[in-house]
């Protein structure tokens, strides 16, 4: 592939901030998974290397301290990440002809990182595809590397992490805002909110998540095809 | 315990990449359809408010300290994205005040 010094040296630059972010969060996921899964370090650096979906990986320590089926997180995984889908229908023509970076441009797909290929302009004299492949692949390893440094300092240090999974709430709550800012509509919101407590309430909390994704979506499904999805 | 973390590891990979790589295969025609688009649109605030109150469905209101903690700590965390709207600082001091909360104990009296 082979990228120009001043590229590398660009793409650094404009995702600095998404560093910021991945490294301390990484080294939160890392931290939290050597103490509630109970797994040596490599284990969290793996499935860093391997997953690569933050949110889900925070989600996932949950779910494997308690024992949960393979198929069950899968399904959640999956859930969490659709949003991704949706990224994806945006760069479809802009990565056109990329080649094998394409691979990587899906592979390495964050929320952050399509923020910035969606608002960034790759420097002139240059590849679109090889400054996003660029940026992508920074991101990708400020995440490992954090992923791995909070585990080993989870495995050498006794720290009380009581209190640290709310980062994932956090996450979720701080990407809810995000998306009121954009999507200036109640009622995709409201509708949720009234499922998913109608879905406590009825089902309990064990498998929440499942039933009131669903009866979520077929209601928006359903009012979308009722009114020519406007 | 190992089978299982490696192959929650290779499903949780595999469920990644299709929903990264769905659009690729199978959307590209339909990008422009109006209902991929409303759903594009809709789909994402309606996982969010879900997964917010999943994390939250185990907090006990009736009970001291009835939910005090987390509230503060979302209120806090909110409260500064809407400010600053900087995730790191919303997500890091949010977390730290719910951290300081439950491990002092100042709320349970």
């Amino acid at each position: 592939m082979g990228f120009s010094a001043r590229l590398v040296a660009s793409a650094f630059q404009a995702t600095l901030p998404v560093i910021l972010g991945y490294f301390p969060l990484g080294f939160a996921f890392g931290l939290l998974f050597v103490e509630h899964v109970g797994l040596p370090w490599g284990y969290a650096t793996a499935m860093s290397l391997i997953v690569f979906a933050g949110a889900s990986q925070f989600l996932a320590v949950g779910l494997l301290a308690a024992g949960t089926g393979v198929f069950e997180i899968a399904v959640a995984t999956f859930i969490l990440n659709a949003r991704h889908a949706f990224f994806g229908l945006s760069v479809l023509e802009r990565w056109r002809g990329a080649g094998v970076k394409k691979f990587f441009l899906i592979y390495w797909l964050t929320d952050e990182t399509y923020a910035l290929m969606t608002s960034l302009k790759a420097p002139p004299e240059s590849k679109e595809a090889d400054f996003h492949v660029l940026i992508s692949g920074i991101n990708y390893s400020a995440w490992c590397i954090g992923s791995t440094a909070g585990a080993l300092a989870g495995e050498a240090s006794s720290f009380d992490t009581t209190g640290m999974d709310f980062a994932l709430t956090a996450l979720f709550a701080v990407l809810l805002v995000e998306q009121m800012r954009q999507v200036r509509e109640a009622f995709p919101f409201v509708l949720a909110f009234l499922a998913g407590i109608a879905t406590i309430v009825v089902f309990g909390g064990a498998n929440m998540l499942l039933i009131s994704i669903s009866l979520s979506l077929a209601l928006l499904i359903a009012n979308g095809a009722r009114r020519g999805w406007a | 315990m190992n089978g299982y973390i490696w192959a929650v590891i290779f499903a949780m990979a595999a469920a990644t990449f299709v929903s990264r790589v769905a659009p690729f295969v199978f959307l590209g025609r339909f990008a422009e359809s109006p209902a991929i688009r409303f759903l594009g649109r809709g789909t994402p605030p309606v996982i969010l408010t879900l997964l917010v109150i999943y994390c939250l469905k185990d907090v006990a209101i009736t009970m001291a300290p009835y939910g005090m903690p987390e509230g503060i700590a979302l209120a806090v965390t909110i409260g500064l994205h809407a400010l600053f709207r900087n995730a790191l600082l919303s997500i890091g001091v949010g977390t730290g005040t719910y951290m300081a909360i439950v491990q002092t104990g100042i709320l349970v009296g």
